[in-house]
């Protein structure tokens, strides 16, 4: 990085945050336009079968109804399911909404009621009557379990399992300590507060301006453009607000292609936004079993480890995740067979939710050392530091950077384990049983190619852009203040534009990898502005620059200095005006030589302890997370304040998996039960007690070229299972189902 | 390109409608509604003050909070038929001539929202609330600012906006932590 960084590094509000505060900031359903249509969604009832008939005559005779569109009179779009693919799709047919009589799942979009306005719209889809040939489902993943198998067809660039190592079950058989559970995770939708919605302004002539809740907006535009075959210049989608992802927006979501495709039939524009209810109609975490087995020695090293799970997946796609491998990589063994399976279900297709996997399999794994931890009577630090990984075991590996020691000892420190009684039901105060356990978060740190354009123009003010998105990552504010440093500007100086496809290309905002793709590929455009601008100074005649070379000068101040003699100096506007009147640079940033995708040499990851305090009534079996101590370790921190409101965010994620959030469904129906913000619980404010974040010094020169590796999804992983683990430490009661909710906790009370 | 402007209110539901006088943000509207028009509706889509959000249209998110004469409700519950002769604010109206309210502040400095969805919402909690004058500490700003949901999860830093703004306005004293 540079030398004189003044707002790297440092706590900065959000650049994005007056627009925020004053209701300015525009998301995808606010996007308003003269004659705009308004659409809405009827849902199948039933979990499988087949469409009879659809009576539509008494909504299409509402006044203000516009038009009906059903699997029978839909417009031709793509036939061929490969054309509805996107890079984050997993293997098999995606849905293709209204695209024959053939019912998937429950809930599924069958018909869209397009009118003149929303309240139309709504009234007249609560008339269609929709009758159905019902066929057998099964949603229940306990039943359908011994249908289970290996993916056939890997998912692009999600790891499988790596090969066995060893012989884990004869060790296991031989190891003087074992443990060995299963540990569930109930099925959890991602929520974010921003319904999935879609406004598309028909611009006239076959061109459309698309205002879509996604995590791509190209991703989207490509999507629109495929399907019904327009050119990629006829179709531009602009979201630069996102009401939260959270994985919910990585692929197209079924909005988006029922919004174009009636924009298309009716040659107007049209805005749909779902409902909270249909909110449950698309994507969601799978339910999750893992079996784990550990077995160790007498001092706790580890000698098997055996991690099978099983996730559920839809009829029709294999949705993969990252669910066992992490129990290779965070504690080293000989023997080592990690498997994972899947399970189909008449459900909609499962997708990414924040931290993919990692949460599901750590949740067992580090569940399963705490059981170990006191079967073999060793601290539970202990026992982590006993089987401390200094290499990638799974892949033959070193780490770009490992700081996980330090996590533990830091957070311990500040949480006050010493003062731990490691005997359960020890620590109570009056009716109060407390509970004090821990665990260990690991997630990838990766950097997808991306690029960024950086313009400075006379007037001093540096426009930056990019294609990415800010899902309320802070990625507006961090680009911000690296671009502010790389030129020596103030960071009112500078204005950042993304979540716009006409922008320079980038992936997905997803996978923690956003702020070193985008902030890399920031720092290249203004490494190569800085370059052309000394260039032009040194050729001003007369210039306290002559022959300075692009070393040689600091930026700062809206001045470029010569190092090692700051009163040689020129103003940023006097080389902008030698340079033109203004200077731009494009440029891009990917891991590996030249951003190229190469075979690396280093395994990447971040990671955390994670210490929980729990207090549980100990007749009623109410629990609160009084107290969480999250140490990360997570290379450069580009901004405190923002970094520490993405792990609170995350910690609060594991609190909810920990003990709210859980899809119920009606197996008898194939149907949710509590498709709600009433019954579908997230963590309210009054749940969320202190939490407090701490940045371990890490230093990583592998991962990024600004030497960061992502905050997004390492607050949530180790979060759930150090809850459960604090929960065994105050009752004695060992709950290996999330969530903790208090049946499980006065059914386990004796 | 989209417009983003005020449009006029219009009638959206078959032929009947009523009409309606409030005060918006401080200023005298008469406004034709349908009789099924939802007051979040009516700002949302016939006002185009998108600024108060739809989170889930039930009552249970508190995305949707403005504060009428005073009292913090939720939008998506009130029929816009409703309003006749009532004072309405909204996030718009909190800054009316540019400068933020103290919690709009409060909220950019505590780093009190991420995706910002909630965020009018729960600021107009907040605001509603500090008038209130109930909430006497964390614990009690955590309880009576439940009716608002951060899926972000900013819960910690919407309590220290809130409780800055107590502080400032000598309804609180500062709990220190341990």
């Amino acid at each position: 990085m540079l030398k004189n960084d003044t707002h790297i590094g440092s706590p900065r509000s959000r650049v994005d945050g007056p627009a925020k505060v004053t209701g300015k900031a525009t998301y995808a359903a606010e996007f308003a336009t003269p004659d705009l249509a308004h659409a809405y969604i009827v849902g199948s009832s039933v979990a499988r079968g087949k469409i009879t008939g659809i009576d539509v005559a008494a909504a299409g005779a509402v006044p203000g109804v516009i038009k009906i569109f059903t699997h029978e009179n839909r417009p031709r779009t793509a036939w061929l399911s490969f054309r509805h693919k996107t890079i984050v799709g997993p293997p098999g047919r995606p849905f293709r909404p209204l695209y024959s009589d053939e019912i998937q799942y429950s809930g599924q979009p069958i018909v869209l009621v397009v009118a003149e306005s929303f309240d139309v719209a709504r009234h007249a889809a609560s008339l269609v009557k929709v009758a159905y040939e019902q066929h057998p489902h099964e949603t229940d993943l306990g039943r359908a379990r011994s249908d289970s198998y290996e993916p056939p067809r890997r998912r692009l660039g999600i790891a499988p399992p790596p090969k066995p190592r060893g012989d884990a079950a004869k060790a296991y058989d031989e190891a003087a300590v074992r443990v060995s559970a299963e540990y569930t995770i109930a099925t959890e939708h991602h929520n974010p507060m921003e319904p999935h919605a879609t406004t598309v302004i028909w611009e006239g002539g076959g061109k459309l301006t698309v205002h879509d809740k996604t995590q791509g907006v190209q991703s989207s535009q490509a999507y629109v453009a495929r399907v019904f075959g327009l050119s990629s210049d006829d179709v531009r989608v602009i979201s630069p607000y996102v009401g939260g992802g959270f994985g919910s927006g990585l692929r197209p979501q079924h909005q988006l292609f029922l919004a174009v495709m009636a924009s298309l039939a009716l040659e107007r524009s049209v805005r749909l936004e779902l409902t909270r209810q249909q909110m449950f109609s698309h994507v969601h975490r799978p339910e999750t079993i893992n079996v784990l087995s550990l077995g160790a020695d007498q001092d706790g090293k580890l000698t098997s480890i055996q991690h099978h799970a099983l996730a559920a997946t839809s009829r029709f796609e294999d949705h993969q995740e990252v669910v066992v491998n992490w129990s290779g990589l965070l504690y080293p063994a000989e023997n080592v067979d990690l498997r994972y399976e899947l399970a189909k279900l008449d459900t909609a297709s499962p997708g990414d939710m924040r931290a993919p996997g990692a949460p599901l399999g750590v949740f067992a794994l580090e569940s399963a050392m705490d059981e170990l931890a006191i079967a073999a009577g060793i601290d539970p630090i202990e026992l982590r530091l006993r089987n401390y990984a200094e290499r990638d075991e799974n892949d033959d590996k070193p780490f770009t950077s490992k700081a996980l020691r330090a996590c533990y000892s830091e957070g311990a420190e500040r949480f006050g384990w010493s003062r731990r009684d490691p005997k359960p039901g020890s620590m109570r105060e009056g009716r109060e049983l407390i509970g004090w356990g821990m665990a260990s978060g690991v997630w990838d740190a990766n950097m997808m190619k991306t690029s960024a354009r950086a313009v400075l123009g006379a007037d001093g003010k540096l426009a930056i852009s990019c294609a990415t998105s800010d899902i309320g990552t802070g990625t507006y504010t961090i680009l911000t203040q690296i671009a502010a440093d790389a030129l020596g500007l103030a960071m009112d100086d500078v204005t950042v534009a993304l979540g716009d496809s006409s922008l320079p290309t980038s992936p997905v905002q997803g996978g923690s990898w956003t702020a070193a793709s985008a902030g890399s590929a920031v720092m290249a455009a203004c490494q190569s502005l800085r370059e052309t601008l000394v260039k032009h100074a040194g050729k001003i005649d007369g210039s306290p620059l002559v022959g300075a070379g692009i070393d040689d000068v600091a930026f700062a101040g809206g001045r470029i200095m010569m190092r090692l003699d700051a009163s040689r100096s020129l103003s940023l506007a006097d080389a902008v005006a030698a340079a033109g009147g203004s200077v731009e640079a494009e440029e891009s940033a990917g891991p590996g030589l030249l951003g190229l995708m190469l075979p690396k040499s280093h395994s990447s990851y971040t990671h955390a302890a994670v210490f929980a305090e729990v207090r549980i009534d100990q007749d009623l079996g109410v629990l609160r997370v009084t107290r969480i101590v999250s140490a990360v370790a997570a290379g450069r921190i580009l901004n405190p304040k923002t970094a520490r409101s993405q792990i609170i965010g995350g910690v609060v994620w594991g609190i909810g998996m920990a003990l709210h959030e859980e899809t119920l469904t009606d197996h008898r129906l194939g149907r949710i039960m509590n498709h709600s913000f009433a019954e579908y619980h997230v963590p309210a404010n009054a749940d969320i007690h202190d939490i407090e974040v701490i940045f371990v010094e890490e230093h990583d020169d592998k991962t990024s070229p600004i030497g960061v590796k992502g905050l997004g999804e390492i607050g949530i992983v180790g979060t759930a299972a150090a809850i459960a683990n604090a929960v065994h430490h105050a009752t004695g009661n060992r709950i290996r189902s999330l969530p903790i909710t208090i049946d499980k906790i006065l059914a386990d009370a004796v | 390109m989209s417009v983003h402007r005020d449009l006029p209110a219009r009638a959206i539901v078959g032929t009947q409608t009523v009409t309606i006088a409030i005060a918006l943000n401080g200023e005298r509207r008469s406004l034709k509604v349908s009789p099924a028009t939802t007051l979040l509706d009516l700002l949302r889509h016939d006002l185009a003050l998108t600024g108060t959000k739809k989170g889930c249209d039930h009552g249970q998110c508190g995305a949707c909070t403005v504060i009428i004469d005073g009292q913090r409700i939720n939008s998506c519950l009130q029929l816009a038929v409703m309003q006749d002769g009532k004072a309405i604010t909204t996030i718009e109206g909190l800054s009316p001539d540019g400068a933020l309210h103290p919690l709009q502040a409060a909220f950019i400095e505590r780093d009190a929202f991420q995706c910002g969805y909630c965020t009018p919402g729960q600021i107009c909690s907040g605001v509603a609330l500090i008038a209130e004058g109930r909430a006497t500490s964390r614990e009690e700003i955590r309880e009576h600012m439940s009716g608002n949901i951060c899926r972000c999860g900013a819960y910690p830093n919407i309590v220290d906006a809130i409780e800055d703004v107590l502080v400032q306005r000598g309804q609180l004293m500062k709990e220190t932590v341990e």
